[in-house]
């Protein structure tokens, strides 16, 4: 090969080494820039009137920043989400990996995509028209926008990640494990939650982890119907309001520079650190599968 | 004593429950979109997509909102594109497997789950404020770009795994560098697999609201953005205004947004599906 040849694949080589490192320096860019907003609201406020103050009034006067209200909000819908769409997605993943038929599987899983190529705003409206109404009726409730609005329109939003991770689990756990069982005169469902679901439980908490960290985050579907009410929930049936619902909602009219400016950059700090450390879990679990 | 199903019967029963999960699952898919369609459609018309608002966003149609979105989109694609492409190339064939690369594999995993409000603040401090770039469609390209990436890193690297390795045997052997051979006998056998991945998670994120709240999304703009530094409306900002800021809408109008939104998904997410099926049944190898 030519010199110049040379050059270029030294040049190209060395390109591809630093996009290859892309992922982590962005990772820690996201960080820095939060942290280089968020941290200067911590010179004013102290962490601890942060975290567990009781009261989020940012444009009262004096302004109080306590956001406790807003991580409580955030913990009741994916609780409430979870306990929806842990039992639904771990028990369709079972249905697509080990029971149904190929044709059938290839609709169930485009549908699953489809639900998940649905945006996030969308389903915030169809919600809003359809579920809310339902929810205030059912319950004799004087708005539908609660909590429980939220987990529902959430569950389904977390199904995609859930059903997709947990079948991949279902799908890699070896043959032989399954035959044994039924050379040993198991039924199919014995080998399957006896035998399988063991076998598979490592993934499917990985699932279940990254279904977990999907709801924390998600934000327009969330802000639409839960009712933005920045007050301690103490009932699926109250208007709350999350950590990513405030941002959304709140920084358009905080003044840049301003303490409330500041703290939104500070609840950030809050939601990265979260769903860092959930991924960091779930992929730790993930990788114990490879090996 | 509790009494014991058969196992027969219990395999019965948990089947049927297995079958009933399935279907609640992918029932709420077929009614929101039919919701959508079917209160969506009357508003669809040649004037709702080619004018401008008008009234406040009370009348007229969703032209620049239409236009920004497509903006955005390809805007995006052109930064996270290149970066990804390359950045997969790197783990598929160059990392060994090392303590390095397992850090970056995790970087990618984090990205991928960095909530999309998170990617708002970010593109915000950095592009808008801190490189000056400003409220325009180039920090909002920007921004979703750096969103996009893990999913077409994770597309790119399956595309390139599944490229047997007989084809760079030979090409290292008949003495061509590492470069050529993935340029050569590698990439352009990886390259259906990389677009559809690419359609596919792009498709995704283009319909994205959070990111691009405080980066590039105006409220009310009844004109096209005259350049990268201009801010534009976006398909689903607009649909998030008008169901929740603007009292008294028609309702109409609020569902014919949505259902623009969703074509412009659904139907990009389709063209991947149907190609990606094609393709696993065509590999000739």
């Amino acid at each position: 090969m030519n010199k110049i040849g040379k050059v270029k694949e030294f040049f190209i080589e060395k390109l591809i080494v630093i996009c290859g490192s892309l992922s982590i320096i962005f990772v820690i860019l996201i960080f820095i820039f939060l942290a280089r907003e968020g941290l200067t609201f911590f010179k004013y406020e102290s962490i601890k009137d942060f975290i567990f103050g009781r009261n989020w009034y940012p444009l009262s006067n004096p302004a109080r920043f306590g956001v406790l209200p807003l991580i409580l909000g955030s913990v009741m819908v994916t609780l409430g989400a979870m306990a929806i769409s842990i039992p639904l997605g771990v028990a369709c993943a079972f249905y697509i990996a080990e029971i149904v038929n190929p044709k059938m599987k290839d609709i169930l899983k485009t549908g699953i995509e489809l639900l998940a190529a649905i945006p996030s705003v969308v389903i915030g409206f169809v919600g809003m028209v359809t579920l809310v109404p339902m929810v205030k009726k059912i319950f004799h409730l004087p708005t539908g926008l609660t909590a429980l609005s939220g987990s529902i329109m959430l569950a389904f939003m977390a199904m995609p990640t859930i059903v997709s991770i947990a079948e991949d689990a279902i799908t890699a756990v070896p043959k032989r494990y399954k035959e044994a069982a039924l050379a040993l005169g198991a039924t199919h469902w014995q080998a399957i939650y006896k035998v399988i679901l063991v076998a598979a439980a490592p993934g499917i908490f990985a699932a279940i982890m990254l279904g977990i960290g999907r709801v924390i985050g998600e934000t327009m579907a969330v802000m639409m119907i839960t009712g933005n009410a920045a007050v301690i929930p103490h009932t699926l049936l109250e208007p709350v309001r999350t950590l990513t619902a405030t941002i959304a909602a709140e920084m358009g009219e905080a003044i840049r520079g301003s303490n409330h400016y500041y703290a939104l950059y500070a609840v950030g700090i809050i939601l990265f650190i979260i769903t860092f450390v959930i991924n960091f879990i779930a992929d730790i679990f993930l990788h114990r599968i490879k090996k | 004593m509790k009494k014991r199903f058969n196992p027969k019967t219990s395999q019965k029963i948990a089947f049927t429950i297995l079958l009933l999960s399935a279907l609640v699952t992918i029932i709420p898919v077929v009614v929101i979109i039919i919701v959508v369609i079917k209160n969506g459609i009357s508003a669809i018309s040649w004037e709702f997509l080619t004018s401008m608002p008008k009234n406040g966003m009370r009348a007229g149609g969703i032209f620049p909102a239409i236009v920004g979105t497509f903006y955005l989109t390809i805007g995006a694609t052109i930064f996270s594109l290149p970066l990804g492409v390359l950045a997969a190339i790197y783990l598929s064939e160059y990392a060994k497997e090392n303590r390095f690369t397992r850090i970056l594999n995790l970087g990618i995993v984090n990205l991928a789950g960095v909530p999309s409000i998170v990617y708002g603040l970010f593109g915000l401090s950095l592009f808008v404020i801190y490189m000056k770039l400003g409220v325009s469609i180039l920090s909002g390209c920007l921004t979703l770009a750096i969103m996009e990436l893990p999913s077409i890193i994770t597309a790119t690297k399956t595309a390139l795994n599944s490229v047997p390795k007989q084809f760079r045997e030979v090409s290292l052997s008949l003495g061509a560098t590492k470069w050529q051979t993935i340029r050569y006998a590698v990439l352009p056998y990886a390259l259906p697999g990389i677009i559809t991945g690419t359609v596919l998670s792009n498709a995704r994120k283009t319909g994205e609201t959070a990111p691009i709240l405080f980066t590039v999304a105006a409220f009310y703009l009844p004109r096209l953005p005259s350049s990268v530094f201009d801010q534009t409306m976006a398909l689903p900002y607009h649909l998030y205004v008008i169901s929740t800021q603007i009292p008294g809408i028609e309702k109409n109008i609020t569902y014919g947004t949505a259902l623009v939104l969703i074509i412009f998904t659904l139907s990009l997410n389709l063209v991947g599906i149907i190609i990606r099926t094609r393709l696993r049944k065509q590999k000739k190898w």
